[in-house]
């Protein structure tokens, strides 16, 4: 474990803690100016969750442990994901404790205790947006899985600096298994992130509520904790999106300077991936719930393609 | 003296079983004695078993001959390490489950406690008897047993007529499964009339016939597993059972089929077929899918963890094809890895079944409820059981830094670095095999988060489950230790890892001894580049982050807390009826799964006096494949009774043509 190692998976971290509000602040202008409104500024999500924090924690009468905790297990559970996931180098400590699946296992284990806890108050609201988060999660999970699968068939390595690495210096090629890899793990994010088409992050409205509903109960602390989680998890989707399809620019062990240049050049990736969110969520809208299957089976489906199409090609 | 050998302690604990089984028929309705002192005891030396078991893994096998039975037919027994490790996994989790079965059997249930002494302690006797048999006599004895044992405990409140044909069911699908078992041994002794072990490893069979047995052997012990399509009777005899013994059914039990079934391929059978592996894997991926989607959807929390039983089977049939297939194309290392991942998912599977099933135990001691739709919010009253069986449910979800996920890990590991194979097409199908693995896994999350957030969390369903009490000391220590074994297999991969490597020795002549060797920490089958996983620091990244995130949050600004009613959006008129029913939690499912169905629906309409809902949700296999079956049975047994006239001069005719058949037949 060398000192730029640490120094690093550090500020990696920092960096992540940080910067994740950020981008979803920057989503919401570029989508308040695209839809014609005038936007909030830059750092209303920082202001949010500092107006958050100072306020009381209001928590029903019956509410269990669990319903208290849960909040800083998935914060918690955000932040290892982000500093697994090689954002700005590939020189990471932390990186070995866990591979693709383990991350997606890391996912999975914050969504089952953000759902349990949105049953523990007993209401119809919570347990709903529980069935729901579970029901894409379920149908999410495999075909995020499926989609790493293709990119550790081409590294022959489930570790994801590994594939980072080998898939920054590869030759250009195309792997046409990447292309459908790509809409699945789009199509996905779309939907663990509870964003248009799946859920409309805009809306406390009962019908379009899934993340909402399951935060329905939660107030001050615990709000302001789950909402900086769900802006990581956009982070780190989109930093898993940037280094299995764009990963050039990030930094590796043998050149720790880079990192000066790694920082501006995740910065432009992010802003023109959120640019490019905000302009998906302005020209679609919602599906009903009970289009969800059909979307998410497809993205299953195109990732599970995308795999035979990789293995295809490669014999 | 001579030195005592682990195999010689471990019949002393045998002996120690038989001892208390008999002193609870001695007492049988001093219910005290028996719960309080025999129950502990077996559990003690259920431990026992588990430390030899551990000591022996190693070793050379020990041999022993006991004589018992017909005079020229002893029972020969064999402890090597492919038996010692499922003796550990029989000891360990047993002990779990005889301490919390000190404190769950009560009075005025059905069997009197003292016979329920002697079946539950005859029936993990003869688990380790078909474990360490080395006979096809000895081993068909003693799994009959075991068979008859668990029949017997399976009906113990045989008052209930539904309890009583669960129970037959299960008799008759065990009785299907030996037959198979039996003429598998049949053929694998190869017509020398010795049926010793020793001699069927000898036997150097056509391979025709090898493949009989092979097949003969799935049948049968797949039949014990509860593979496709013969799994009807697990979903009716766990529930029947009362919950240490569903509890040793499935956790215990079950691993006796993978045993059998890994001591027919990979030992007595000398060649390896690709497609034997591809047969396990195709009946192991279609039972774990149909089981997890069945689980979803089930009301009864026995019934549904009865369902993820058979999903957890198809699983291990899964990794035992893979392991198969390897091994026909020589690629030992790879193979090592797939049977190493399911001999792990034996373990924790055994820990986090068990554990469930008597979480379902207590809960239905303290609600007398077995159907979901009437439970909830038992988290504040029965807190204990809530928090054990949550490590339970999470483990059995597969998620990460449990045990379920290593197991997982591993078998995903060896699917994805499968070397080129000779076959195109089983190149292709095997990492598509690895999605549909992810698939079932994260349905396994769907339905735990169902049965533990419907049971345990939101509010009490009927006004009765405010007075639940939770369990008793016995019971929380039993379930403790099992919790502890799911956690443990979470976090010492490495460790558990290296307990396994004997027995991949044993039978695939490979390990991955030095490989994992090299960290402590960290598990890597391969390389670290490859792929790594280190659940320490992975648990302790989380943790760390909780615990900074809530003291920061306390320092920066503050930890004040105020209690109030629920907020539900202000909607003034929630009550405890308005939350999510099982049905509903299965809901999604049962549209996006709907051909795996049979469906009854009763819809209300909106002018009903008394609106009634009702699914009923059915196994197509038993409206197309067993009834038809049983009616023919049925038929065939009705052309038999033309011959029963029922007149004593027409049974004469029959003895008389028949003398006169056998004479004819002397006589040519």
């Amino acid at each position: 474990m060398s000192f730029s190692g640490v120094l690093s998976q550090l500020l990696e971290i920092v960096i992540a803690i940080a910067l994740a509000p950020l981008l979803s602040g920057w989503v919401n202008q570029w989508r308040a100016w695209l839809q014609n409104r005038s936007a909030p500024g830059l750092l209303q999500p920082y202001r949010m969750l500092h107006k958050l924090f100072n306020k009381e924690s209001m928590v029903a009468d019956h509410a269990s442990s669990l319903f208290r905790m849960a909040p800083y297990l998935k914060f918690g559970c955000m932040v290892l994901a982000c500093s697994i996931i090689p954002t700005l180098s590939t020189d990471l400590p932390l990186a070995p404790a866990a591979d693709t699946i383990a991350l997606v296992g890391l996912f999975a284990l914050a969504r089952v205790f953000i759902s349990l806890a949105a049953m523990d108050i007993g209401t119809a609201f919570g347990s709903m947006g529980a069935r729901r988060e579970m029901l894409v999660g379920f149908l999410a999970e495999p075909a995020l899985l499926t989609v790493l699968f293709s990119a550790s068939l081409i590294s022959k390595s489930t570790s994801l600096t590994t594939i980072v690495e080998t898939l920054a210096h590869r030759d250009f090629a195309i792997y046409p298994g990447m292309a459908f890899a790509a809409v699945a793990f789009l199509m996905v994010s779309l939907a663990e992130n509870a964003r248009v088409p799946i859920d409309n992050p805009a809306t406390h409205l009962e019908l379009t509520m899934l993340h909402e509903a399951l935060l329905l109960e939660y107030s001050g602390r615990h709000l302001a904790l789950l909402e900086w989680a769900a802006s990581l998890k956009l982070f780190a989707y989109s930093c898993i999106g940037l280094a299995l399809f764009f990963p050039w620019g990030i930094a590796e062990a043998r050149a720790p300077a880079a990192m000066l240049l790694a920082l501006p050049a995740l910065l432009f990736k992010l802003g023109v991936g959120g640019f490019l969110v905000a302009v998906w969520e302005t020209v679609n809208a919602k599906m009903r719930i009970f289009r969800v299957p059909e979307f998410l089976a497809t993205a299953f489906l195109l990732a599970v393609l995308g795999m035979l199409v990789q293995l295809l090609l490669a014999r | 003296m001579t030195q005592w050998l682990a195999l010689d302690w471990i019949l002393a604990v045998v002996g120690g079983w038989l001892l208390i089984s008999v002193a609870g028929m001695v007492a049988v309705r001093r219910l005290g004695l028996v719960a309080h002192l025999l129950f502990p005891l077996g559990g003690l030396l259920g431990l026992a078993l588990a430390g030899l078991a551990l000591a022996a893994l190693e070793g050379a096998p020990q041999l022993a001959v006991l004589p018992i039975g017909l005079p020229s037919l002893p029972f020969h027994l064999r402890l090597d390490s492919l038996s010692a490790y499922f003796l550990l996994v029989v000891g360990a989790a047993s002990s779990g489950i005889s301490v919390f079965a000190a404190g769950y059997f009560r009075k005025g249930e059905g069997t009197a406690p003292g016979l329920l002494c002697l079946e539950y302690h005859v029936f993990l006797v003869s688990m380790v008897g078909v474990i360490l048999a080395d006979d096809a006599y000895a081993f068909m004895v003693l799994w009959e047993t075991m068979a008859l044992s668990s029949y017997f405990l399976v009906t113990a409140n045989h008052r209930l007529a539904e309890v009583r044909s669960a129970g037959y069911l299960y008799i008759t699908m065990a009785r299907i499964g030996a037959i198979a078992i039996l003429l598998c041994f049949g053929v694998l002794q190869a017509g020398t009339g010795d049926y010793t072990f020793a001699n069927m490893r000898a036997q150097a069979l056509a391979p025709a016939w090898t493949s009989i047995g092979f097949l003969l052997a799935v049948f049968g012990f797949g039949a014990k597993a509860g593979i496709l399509p013969l799994h009807v009777w697990l979903p009716e005899a766990h529930p029947a059972a009362p919950s240490p013994v569903s509890a040793l059914m499935s956790g215990v039990m079950l691993n006796t089929a993978i045993y059998g079934l890994l001591r027919v391929t990979l030992d007595l059978l000398h060649l390896r077929l690709w497609w034997w592996g591809a047969v396990l894997l195709a009946a192991g991926l279609v039972t774990a899918l149909f089981g997890v989607v069945f689980a979803s959807v089930q009301v009864d929390m026995k019934r549904l963890l009865a369902f993820s039983s058979i999903e957890n089977m198809g699983l291990l049939f899964v990794g035992i094809g893979l392991s198969l297939i390897f091994a026909s194309f020589g690629l030992q290392q790879m193979s090592a890895l797939a049977l190493m991942a399911t001999l792990y998912h034996v373990a924790s599977h055994a820990c986090f079944k068990s554990l469930l099933f008597l979480g379902t135990g207590s809960v239905l001691h303290a609600t007398s409820e077995r159907n979901l739709g009437k439970l909830g919010g038992l988290i504040r009253t029965m807190p204990w059981v809530a928090w054990l069986t949550l490590l339970g449910a999470l483990t059995c979800a597969g998620l990460p830094p449990l045990g379920g996920f290593v197991s997982e890990w591993l078998l995903l590991q060896s699917f994805l670095f499968a070397p080129a194979l000779p076959l195109p097409l089983l190149n292709m199908l095997i990492p598509v095999v690895a999605a549909v693995i992810a698939l079932v896994s994260a349905l396994a999350g769907y339905t735990m988060v169902k049965f533990f957030g419907v049971i345990f969390l939101g509010q009490p369903r009927e006004e009765k489950l405010a007075r639940a009490h939770d369990a008793g000391p016995w019971e929380r220590a039993g379930m403790a230790w099992l919790a502890c074994g799911c956690v443990a297999l979470g976090l010492l991969p490495t460790r558990f890892v290296q307990v396994i490597d004997p027995v991949t020795r044993q039978l695939l002549g490979a390990d991955l001894g030095q490989r994992v060797a090299g960290s402590s920490w960290l598990l890597a089958p391969n390389s670290t580049e490859q792929a790594s996983y280190g659940p320490v620091a992975f648990l302790m990244g989380i943790l760390g982050c909780f615990a900074l995130a809530y003291v920061v949050v306390r320092l920066l600004y503050h930890g004040r807390l105020r209690r109030g009613p629920a907020w539900a959006c202000g909607f003034p008129f929630g009550t405890a009826r308005m939350q999510d029913t099982a049905e509903g939690f299965g809901q999604p499912i049962r549209q996006i799964f709907e051909p795996f169905f049979m469906m009854r629906r009763e819809l209300p309409t909106a002018f009903d006096q008394r609106p009634r809902y009702l699914v009923v949700v059915a196994d197509h296999f038993w409206r197309w494949f067993y009834v038809p079956l049983i009616d023919l049975a049925n038929y065939l047994a009705q052309l038999m009774s033309l011959l029963q006239q029922g007149r004593i001069s027409v049974y004469l005719m029959y003895s008389f043509l028949t003398l006169l058949a056998t004479l004819l037949v002397v006589m040519s």
